[in-house]
């Protein structure tokens, strides 16, 4: 009999998981390497990595709960004006309605969670597309947004102020600046809330249950109610995960901003699908994981600051490369995968 | 209750709007048995199935499944509730679906035991887990590999594993060997004997007779929803249960061939088409074809022989892969469906929900489709002579329409034929291919088509009739190509157009 | 049966009848803005003819901003209906490519001088490059739907992206002025004509689209594609073809309305330009009854849907509600609209409706 059957070795023993965020991380590598060759060593510093995290803890946040919707192959482009939104209600209610900093903690939550419960059921129970219905999220919020406060402005809660500007210390790290002073490395509360999210997000989809199903249900739908999985549920929670990460990511994106504005996180969600693509999420589900989400951010902000030294005129030039990049991997996508497919086929 | 049973289905009935699937069904399966069920499309074995495998939920009638284990003094039966997959599997029911129910982004091992696994995963367990089972069913896979990279027969494999592996009572394989090859069947049904040494009661659906007669101890027969019956398989020979899937035919209407003004093929003249070696990517061997002006000729054998796979080719509706086709002896290149058309072959197709009618269309807007088409994109018809055309077919074949503009989605599945059959009659074609163009329609209708079919002839068109009813095959058709198991096994004509031949051909085997 | 039940019944068979009929929605729509309106300020259907500040006369008020900017949203209905009738998905960066048409019209118009004392070409000329190119980018979007078969809503994200920025670049940045007055009355007002410009040119695109419909299979072919490719294919027409037309045609829409919308401001302003326009311009379908999803469409009833979707803007503007706030109230509108028409939702209010006939059968007897 021929080996017809016998496992392949190479390339098609690799799920695509693994495979697409092996791409992206070696496209990272070589992408801070070329940076530390074009711009010189001032980009080996730890603290222009820190710099990056600090920059992107609320994207970061971001894209890991909008790869959880991808991977069970929906997807939530509300994610940016919630963002936006909560930064405009915490702020709100810390300086004018005499809140403090739990009490916005939790209505960046309750935010998040509201759109999460109307989205996850209009998707999952309703069965309505999840673009439309996170399109019409996405304008919800928006104008909400400007409903609760038309202009922008700094927040000047005390406590809140304080917490924001904290810098925990990162051992070891710093550098010396001129002068000689030894200035340690930092980084922001956003990014320690950030990493856990990570480590959570990652630990759940790796290991329990709810995780694995959303790998099955966006593997195939089909297959997986036939599995015996309550595929519904298992989407309205996908949405709802994202939802509720959307109002944490908003709540970290304050804390970095320190204001309340219209504007805010503005095109962010069209940054975490571009992040999450480029780790390797598959836009019609199934495969993606953390790690390469959270590399796809990196890599995304590495261009941003490539383009910025470089001297070019950073937000156009931003969303140019920022559409090319996610053009190039979703044809990388294809390509790679459809030739996996057809070898194993046959 | 017998103590060997282990599953019992009492008088099953399912209903969809407009369609009686099961009525009254009753099913009986045996620990330790295999137990092969079948019927034609329609039969509504399907439909048994999903009910049992929770796919859908019964509108009537008990399921009763054995809990104990089989060497319990008494047997304690629980109605089931089988409301989800989920219930069936809870149930001691496993099943092995035709198009592989496995999530191909994931794991061998996490394939076979997603869904029924506890909150955490333990990888390491559940590799090693996997590993021995696959190693004892001998699948060459490993746990590892992303399931997507296997072939479909592996993939199969693993499917089956999983069911097994579950430890049920009752394991059901739907079609399980529609895309394993000879050896790998032959793994499959080693793999049956032992699970049936254990005890386990299988459900085996299938269209391959071979098969049947290779591995089964037992057959249900079911045809249009209701029970035909239960046999033993020593009591039942090929021929007979070919006789009783395909059932006795309704009427015995005088020999319309005779009345018609068909005249004899005359095979001197260079035949209308002509296929040689033509192989699409559809799964069927191979085959040659050819038919001549005048003629109506037909493809028969069982559901899933491949008889629609082959007109389907020569249709250009499926990738061509190889093969030459001749046109009245000019040799032409059929690639899709155009060509076809643009060479004067007309396709009614055999599903009429997913490739025939465009279901919001109107009526007058589906006739004239076809022939809209061919006459090209910058040539509509004026409303006024699309209207005369619907109109002129709708009152040739007596199609019960409130008006043109209706949607044809509302009009029944025997008038929504009517306007395919008009459709294609209307662009005039050479040769028309009908593929099982009375199935679900009533017999006065029948009747039309049949005639309609021979009336073309006399004019000289070809005309290749498939149905899965041989006495209507021998109404209409002077030649009849036969196939099984997706190839061509004889083809008859003149003296052997008889029912018995026709039957024993299919069958195969021995003739009784 | 009395002559009474009769009638009644005639009436109510009638009224069902009607509400059927794909036409009905937006015309409710329309009867409950006029109705509102007139209940809360009847002036808001007062037209004044005035003179502008070069001497012309002009018709104003807000039924003629209705109309005024109501037809750019009419022409994009146009294209974006056949979009969706065919690929059953819409495309949302029709803003970014309006932002691209407009930019490669000025460019034309103004070479590298941004502020010319003389167009550099004809107007027809410009206008002709950018529908070349509109029509390049609508390819773009419609060979990755119908080739790649990426979503629709998703494949087009890459140009909603990109587009302004490709805009931007394609005028070095600068925003172009043109100060001869003949290029703004497309988008304002012809010297004597006292109804504003934009309203010919969507009646202009009806009559092409109307002969489009009536003199090619267009129509017939993108709703056979869109409600089932496989019998399409097999009566012998290429789905992946009709759509890729499709994404043309709505290229050639957006084309038209960069136009009006350049030469309204005689310049452009590359980040608000067209901002949001897709919304409405989806909206306007939906509104026309059309499903989201593919299939038939009625392109009259999406065209009344663009205006109508004005009527609401307008009014809400009238009310001072905040440009930025007006998308939350929007939004709310679509969810409706989409969650009435969702397959689930239909199944649940038909059983209702079976269950409620048994019962008045039932009491009947």
């Amino acid at each position: 009999m021929e080996n017809r059957l016998a496992p392949k070795r190479s390339i098609r023993n690799i799920s695509d998981t693994n495979l697409l965020m092996f791409i992206n991380i070696v496209v990272f590598v070589l992408m801070y390497l070329m940076a530390i060759l074009c711009l010189g060593s001032g980009f080996l510093k730890p603290q222009n990595f820190f710099n990056i995290l600090n920059e992107n803890a609320s994207l970061i946040i971001l894209s890991c709960g909008m790869s959880l919707v991808m991977i069970t192959g929906g997807i939530d482009i509300s994610v940016g004006q919630v963002t936006a939104l909560v930064c405009m209600s915490c702020a709100v209610l810390l300086d004018k309605h005499g809140g403090n900093v739990i009490t916005s903690m939790c209505l960046a939550v309750a935010i998040g969670l509201a759109f999460g419960l109307v989205q996850g059921t209009l998707v999952a129970y309703l069965e309505i597309q999840p673009f439309i219905v996170s399109l019409a999220g996405l304008f919800f919020a928006k104008g909400l947004t400007t409903i609760v406060n038309a202009n922008p402005f700094n927040v000047e809660h005390k406590a809140f102020v304080q917490m924001r500007s904290t810098r925990i210390e990162v051992p070891f790290m710093g550098s010396y600046n001129k002068k000689g002073m030894y200035i340690p490395a930092y980084i922001e509360i956003g990014v320690v809330v950030a990493i856990v999210v990570v480590i959570l997000l990652f630990c759940l989809l790796r290991w329990t249950r709810l995780g694995r199903n959303f790998y099955a249900v966006g593997g195939n739908a089909q297959s997986a109610r036939l599995l015996g999985i309550n595929v519904k549920r298992t989407k309205f929670i996908a949405h709802l995960l994202c939802s509720v990460l959307a109002g944490i990511g908003g709540y970290v994106y304050f804390m970095h901003v320190g204001s309340g504005s219209p504007s805010h996180a503005d095109g962010a969600e069209m940054n975490a699908i571009a992040s999450s693509i480029i780790g390797g999420t598959l836009l019609t589900g199934g495969v993606g994981n953390i790690v390469g989400t959270f590399f796809g951010v990196l890599s995304l902000s590495t261009i941003k600051n490539i383009v910025s030294s470089l001297g070019l005129d950073e937000a156009w030039w931003t969303n140019i490369t920022v559409a090319f990049m996610l053009c190039l991997f979703l044809l990388i996508q294809s390509i790679v995968l459809r030739r996996k497919a057809a070898g194993a086929k046959k | 209750m017998e103590n060997s049973e282990v599953l019992q289905l009492r008088g099953i009935c399912k209903y969809f709007p407009g369609v009686n699937a099961l009525q009254n069904v009753d099913f009986t399966l045996r620990s330790g048995e295999i137990h092969a069920l079948m019927g034609e499309n329609g039969a509504g074995k399907s439909t048994l199935i999903k009910c049992l495998t929770g796919v859908y939920v019964k509108d009537g009638g008990t399921i009763l499944i054995r809990t104990n284990p089989s060497d319990a003094p008494e047997a304690e039966f629980d109605a089931a509730h089988i409301r989800s997959p989920q219930d069936a599997q809870n149930a001691g029911i496993s099943t092995v679906y035709q198009e592989i129910a496995l999530c191909p982004n994931l794991s061998v091992a996490e394939n076979m035991f997603i869904g029924r696994s506890g909150a955490i995963t333990n990888w390491a367990d559940m590799n090693k887990k996997a590993g021995e089972i696959l190693s004892s069913l001998e699948i060459p896979a490993t746990p590892r590999q992303q399931l997507g990279s296997c072939s479909i027969a592996v993939q199969q494999m693993v499917a089956i594993a999983r069911a097994v592996d579950m430890k049920c009572r009752v394991l059901i394989l739907d079609e399980p060997t529609s895309s394993l090859d000879e050896q790998e069947v032959e793994k499959l049904f080693k793999l049956m004997r032992d699970l049936k040494a254990k005890g386990v009661g299988i459900i085996f659906v299938t269209h391959f007779l071979d098969q049947v007669y290779e591995v089964c101890d037992r057959i249900t027969v079911l045809r249009d929803g209701c029970l035909v019956g239960e046999y033993v398989i020593e009591d039942l020979p090929r021929v007979q249960l070919v006789s009783k899937m395909l059932g006795k035919d309704l009427d015995d209407v005088a020999d319309i061939k005779g009345d018609s003004d068909v005249q004899a093929v005359d095979t001197s003249k260079t035949p209308v088409l002509e296929a040689h070696g033509l192989v699409s990517n559809a799964g069927i061997k191979p085959f040659d074809f050819n038919i001549y002006g005048g003629e109506v000729n037909g493809f028969t054998g069982l559901l899933g022989s491949g008889r629609s796979e082959c007109v389907r080719a020569i249709f250009g509706a499926d990738k061509v892969l190889g093969g030459t086709v001749k046109i009245k002896g000019k040799q032409v290149k059929i690639r899709k469906p155009i060509d076809a058309m643009k060479n004067g072959i007309g396709y009614l197709p055999e599903d009429r929900k997913h490739d025939g009618i465009v279901a919001d269309l109107s009526v007058r807007d589906n006739i004239i489709l076809a022939l809209q088409v061919m006459k090209g994109f910058f040539r509509p018809f004026s409303r006024a002579k699309a209207e005369q055309m619907a109109q002129e077919y709708i009152n040739l074949l007596d199609v019960k329409t409130a008006s043109s503009d209706t949607p044809i989605g509302q009009l029944s599945g025997g008038n929504q034929q009517k306007v395919i059959l008009a459709r294609w009659l209307l662009t005039n074609p050479d040769f028309l291919i009908l593929d099982e163009p009375t199935r679900g329609i009533d017999i006065g209708t029948k009747i039309e088509i049949q005639k309609l079919a021979l009336k073309l002839a006399a004019e000289g068109k070809s005309v290749t009739f498939i149905s899965s009813e041989i006495d209507e095959m021998l109404r209409t058709c002077s030649r009849l190509i036969v196939m099984r198991d997706r190839k061509v096994v004889g083809e008859l004509k003149d003296d052997d157009l008889t029912r018995n031949k026709v039957m024993a051909t299919i069958a195969g085997g021995e003739e009784t | 049966m009395t002559p009474a039940t009769n009638n009644k019944n005639a009436f109510v068979s009638g009224l069902r009848s009607l509400t059927r009929k794909q036409l009905f929605i937006p015309i409710a729509a329309l009867f409950a803005l006029i109705i509102f309106n007139l209940i809360a300020d009847p002036s808001f259907f007062v037209i004044k003819l005035g003179y502008n500040s070069a001497n012309q006369p002009v018709l104003s008020g807000y039924l003629i901003t209705i109309l005024d900017y109501g037809s750019e949203l009419a022409i994009l209905a146009i294209g974006m209906t056949l979009v969706t009738s065919a690929s059953g998905g819409q495309d949302i960066s029709v803003g970014a490519a309006i932002a691209i048409a407009g930019s490669v019209i000025l460019r034309v118009l103004c070479g590298t001088d941004s502020r010319p004392d003389h167009m550099k070409a004809p107007i027809i000329v410009a206008f002709l490059v950018a529908c070349v190119v509109a029509m390049i980018f609508g390819a773009f979007n419609g060979a990755l739907v119908a080739f790649f078969k990426i979503q629709p809503m998703v494949a087009t994200l890459i140009l909603f992206t990109a587009g302004r920025s490709i805009a931007a670049w394609i005028n070095n940045n600068e925003l172009p002025i043109i100060a001869e007055p003949e290029f703004s009355y497309f988008g304002t007002f012809i010297p004597g004509i006292p109804i504003p410009t934009p309203v010919f040119i969507a009646a202009a695109c009806m009559v092409v689209i109307f002969l489009v419909l009536k003199f090619t299979n267009l129509g017939l072919y993108s709703q056979a594609v869109g409600i089932n490719p496989h019998s399409s294919r097999l009566n012998g027409i290429n789905p992946a073809i009709v759509k890729l037309i499709t994404y043309m045609i709505l290229g050639l829409c957006v084309a038209v309305v960069g136009l009006i919308k350049v030469s309204r401001i005689s310049t452009i302003n590359y980040s608000v330009v067209a901002k949001d326009i897709e919304m409405d311009a989806i909206l306007a379908v939906a509104l026309g009854g059309n499903s989201l999803g593919g299939g038939k469409f009625n392109m009259a009833a999406s065209i009344m849907g663009a205006y109508i979707i004005q009527f609401l803007t307008t009014t809400l503007y009238k009310f001072n509600v905040d440009s930025t706030a007006l998308p939350a109230y929007k939004a709310v509108v679509v969810i409706i609209l989409v969650v009435l028409s969702a397959p689930v939702v239909r199944e649940r209010i038909n059983k209702a409706k079976k269950a409620s006939a048994k019962k008045s059968v039932k009491e009947a007897a």
